[in-house]
């Protein structure tokens, strides 16, 4: 098939615009950063400079890829990562637009690589349960309802990738700091630190510069792990309960 | 060739097997907490094996720095294991103990492991559970809300734990958070986007490291009283695999240019379920887990005249179910090398199917029939989902072609039993190091090891080498020898960069990978390998002639990082084509064609290779020194392995 891409470059040369490359004889079973790799070995054979861009698993897990494609983060496939999207997908003629993943607390580094530490700097604000190795009790002493595990685990699917943040209009970061939330506040191993956890968290969310939430409802839709909304619901609901219980804000 | 015996100290403590780690702890040294603070520990890399350590040592009370060339600590590899971790709990009471868990995994390493290394780690993958239960980590659980289990290939009980099909990742966030906690407390500092290119060894001992800021290009020094690689395997050797695109040997290889034994190279693990290669474009492999060989039955038809046909179309009595046929106790459950090499040896002889005649059909028809649609799908929708994605055929209805592809690398870093390699103060944990798996690691073991040695194994031992260190006080970064590691590694960059030639890293990554997968791949012989051998040292030399990096020395340039790891590879390949040419014997995932008995299995020499192979460097024109660790077993009678 016959693409024309146009891509956002920043850094070295580029001060930042949208270039346009075309390619002929794609596969239609490549995969969409297969797809990139064979422009990036044509760049290289010109001496020009290769297109930056974040991966790494190519399997839909580690969060790495960050590219906005027509629009939408991650590309037109619902519940898809980049890396997992293929070419055969989009038609012979098509003209794809590649952006990065773009929000205030997601400076560009460089084309499409942008810089998502903030991400860590919440789960470091708050999102684990405190206990030391060899702390633990035996692992059956406290039994949890399949159902509630199973919530737990559709929170903690989350790749830490941002296409919440940048589809929401906001660029909020409210999906991906609620399914942590969630995922600790429901299992009773995350009760003891329950209050203190959401505040905390979201105090780190404000402070790194995210929007609010204005119940868009993009993050979810865009998700690639397809986490629901109802997790932003506990996390309000959380939030609340530890706001109007602790005396100070953490 | 030179052999040396003894030189070796594996250090295993005396007294009887089940004993051995208890009286260890009993007797290592410790240090106190006021000491602890005087101490720097750098730990590279942060998967399972480096965000426990760090997260672990950081909570005793060193001062740990962590570093990862990725964004985030979450990125690692780890995150993209599916299938579940063992572990001896024997919550099922189907008969396991640490005894069996033991002796599954040195038969399964086709008795290639160190006996104590081994015993340890079942003796602690029970308490593994314990704490990544309390972390919060949502494994699969009954309608009575305890732990659930799932079988395994190599075993007859059902001893893993799992999350759906994410079970590496929900291991991983657990370690990742509570390596996030000590971040927030300041026991440890994390250098993220900083890709570690040298140790630096002062009066003999390991004292820091060289790293390279990936946004910036410039080279930092970091001292500390003790490193760790926690670094991962070099599958990617053979460019196509089931690790991360970015996975990379530098560190540890870096590590074995200063001195560091490297173990066993030649064992590196084939899979047998991964999705078959598609075109020249292929840039990685994907696995589909090992657990649907519970309900999925490898077949291929009997005839190569119906290779092409439809699957559907080819009636049951034109099927050979081959693993069935040839393994019948444990069927579609052998290990994966006997897996591996059964699909292989159908495609040699003309069975194969697909576009490219290299895949086996892996079928759920019956199990569908036998359990309905809804149970399968319960069970592995994920992974049906996958395939669907990458190859555009739904499972449900049409068989999976599947095909073995490299996984995983039991080789690694020598260590001794207290994780040290031979330089003192370097050690090398999880997958990076080569002790636990023998020559064929069994599913479900990876996690497990790579938490056992974090959490669970380092936090003592290290304290043996670190009580030593309480005099040391703070280590100088302008000593001569790191200004002297500093500026060979800049050396290094500058000739990479100044090549000019024409050919991308990615080009000569392919080219070698080529190279390993044909000649040092499921099968091997000693032309294939001598060829092998020099095949590589020609590419290394047009490497260093004919290579194109674009960019700049000081930015963000992922060419030039992919330069510098290509370049280790080019190197770590023949190191792995001269042990696998010097180990005449079949065992694991090694397999030498020139020895296998008369039905194609495995020939091992127990008299002449029960040895570990750990390679000394001697220089970039000199052949290796091969040194051999003895392996002894007190325990286990060494047996044929047999599946059948």
């Amino acid at each position: 098939m016959k693409l024309t891409l146009k891509i956002w470059r920043q850094g070295g040369k580029y001060k930042g615009e949208f270039v346009t490359y075309s390619l002929d004889d794609i596969n239609e079973h490549m995969s969409f950063l297969e797809m990139l790799d064979v422009l990036n070995e044509r760049l290289i054979r010109q001496k020009e400079e290769p297109i930056a861009f974040e991966h790494d698993c190519r399997e839909g897990i580690c969060g790495s890829c960050s590219m906005v494609i027509n629009g939408r983060p991650h590309g037109p496939l619902k519940g898809t990562t980049t890396c997992q999207l293929h070419m055969r997908h989009f038609r012979d003629g098509d003209t794809i637009v590649i952006e990065p993943f773009r929000a205030k607390a997601f400076p560009v580094i460089r084309d499409l690589v942008v810089d998502r530490s903030a991400f860590d700097r919440i789960i470091q604000a708050g999102g684990y349960i405190s206990v030391n190795t060899g702390q633990a009790p035996e692992a059956n002493s406290i039994p949890i309802e399949k159902e509630v595990a199973s919530r737990a685990f559709d929170a903690a699917a989350c790749i830490g990738c941002g296409a919440c943040v940048a589809a929401c209009p906001n660029a909020s970061a409210m999906l991906f700091t609620a399914a942590k939330v969630s995922h600790l506040a429901l299992l009773p191993q995350g009760q003891v630190e329950r209050k203190r956890r959401v505040l905390r968290m979201v105090a780190q969310m404000d402070k790194e510069g995210f929007g609010r939430c204005s119940n868009v409802r993009a993050c979810e839709a865009e998700c690639p792990k397809e986490i629901s909304v109802s997790h932003i619901a506990r996390m309000n609901r959380e939030y609340l309960f530890a706001a109007v219980a602790s005396e100070t804000l953490a | 060739m030179t052999s040396i015996y003894q030189k070796l100290d594996s250090k295993i403590p005396p007294g009887p097997l089940a004993e051995k780690w208890d009286y260890y702890k009993n007797q290592v040294p410790l240090v106190s907490a006021n000491n602890k603070r005087r101490i720097d520990v750098i730990v590279v890399g942060t998967g399972l094996a480096g965000a426990s350590a760090a997260a672990s040592l950081g909570e005793l009370g060193y001062n740990v720095k962590v570093f990862t060339f990725h964004d985030s600590p979450r990125r690692a590899h780890s995150i993209a294991a599916q299938g579940g971790i063992n572990a001896a709990k024997n919550y099922r009471n189907d008969g396991d103990s640490v005894y069996r868990l033991f002796y599954d995994t040195i038969k399964g390493g086709d008795y290639r492991a160190r006996e104590a290394n081994v015993y340890r780690l079942a003796q602690v993958s029970v308490n593994i559970i314990d704490q990544c239960v309390a972390q919060g980590v949502p494994f699969a659980r009954e309608y009575g809300g305890l732990l659930d289990n799932r079988s395994f290939g190599g075993t007859l009980v059902s001893r893993t734990f799992y999350a759906r099909g994410q079970t590496g990742q929900q291991l991983l966030l657990g370690a990742y958070q509570a390596l996030s906690r000590q971040i927030s407390l300041g026991s440890v500092k994390l250098y993220n986007r900083h890709e570690v290119l040298d140790i630096v060894i002062v009066d003999g001992k390991c004292r820091g490291v060289i790293a390279r800021n990936l946004l910036t290009g410039e080279l930092e020094r970091h001292s500390a009283h003790a490193v760790i690689l926690a670094t991962g395997g070099y599958s990617n050797v053979f460019y196509l695999s089931t690790n991360a695109m970015l996975c990379n040997v530098t560190a540890a290889w870096r590590a074995h240019r200063r001195g560091a034994f490297f173990g066993n190279p030649c064992f590196t693990q084939i899979h047998p379920t991964c999705i078959p290669v598609s075109g020249d474009y292929q840039s990685k492999l994907t696995l589909m887990s090992e657990s649907l060989r519970n309900d999925g039955r490898c077949w291929v038809p009997k005839d190569p005249a119906d290779t092409q046909k439809h699957p559907n179309d080819i009636p049951e009595e034109a099927r050979d179910y081959f693993l069935e046929r040839r393994y019948p106790a444990f069927g579609n459950l052998v290990p994966r090398d006997i897996a591996s090499r059964a699909a292989k040896a159908e495609c040699d002889a003309g069975k194969g199917v697909g576009p490219s005649g290299l895949a086996v059909y892996l079928d759920f028809s019956d199990a569908i029939k036998r359990l309905g649609r809804e149970t399968i799908a319960a069970r592995y929708g994920n992974l049906f989902e996958m395939y669907e994605k990458i190859t555009g055929e739904n499972p449900y209805e049409v068989p999976m072609r599947i095909y073995p592809a490299v996984h995983y690398t039991m080789g690694g870093l020598w260590v001794d039993y207290e994780l040290m390699t031979t330089i003192p103060g370097l050690y090398a944990a999880g997958e990076a190091n080569f002790s636990d798996h023998g020559a064929n690691r069994l599913g479900a073991s990876a996690l497990m090891q790579g938490l056992a040695d974090g959490y669970f194994i380092l936090p003592y031992t290290i304290g043996a080498y670190l009580s030593k260190e309480i005099r040391t006080g703070p280590i100088s970064t302008d000593l001569p020898e790191f200004e002297r590691t500093e500026r060979e590694v800049a050396d290094r960059i500058r000739r990479l960069m100044s090549i000019g030639g024409n050919e991308s890293p990615e080009s000569f990554h392919r080219r070698l990978g080529k190279i390993m997968w044909n000649k040092c791949g499921m099968s091997r012989n000693a032309k294939g390998l001598q060829e092998a051998i020099e095949e590589i040292r020609a590419l290394r030399e047009e490497f260093w002639r004919n290579l194109y990096v674009a960019g700049r020395a000081d930015e963000f340039n992922p060419e030039l990082e992919k330069a510098w790891r290509v370049a280790d590879f080019l190197e770590l390949g023949e190191l792995i084509c001269r042990d696998a040419l010097h180990r005449n014997e079949s065992c694991g995932g090694h397999f030498r064609e020139e020895y296998q008995t008369a039905d194609g299995e495995a020939l091992r020499d127990d008299e002449n290779y029960m040895y570990v192979a750990a390679w000394e460097w001697k220089g970039e024109d000199e052949q290796p020194v091969l040194h051999k660790e003895p392996l002894v077993y007190e325990e286990i009678k060494v047996a044929q392995r047999s599946y059948k």
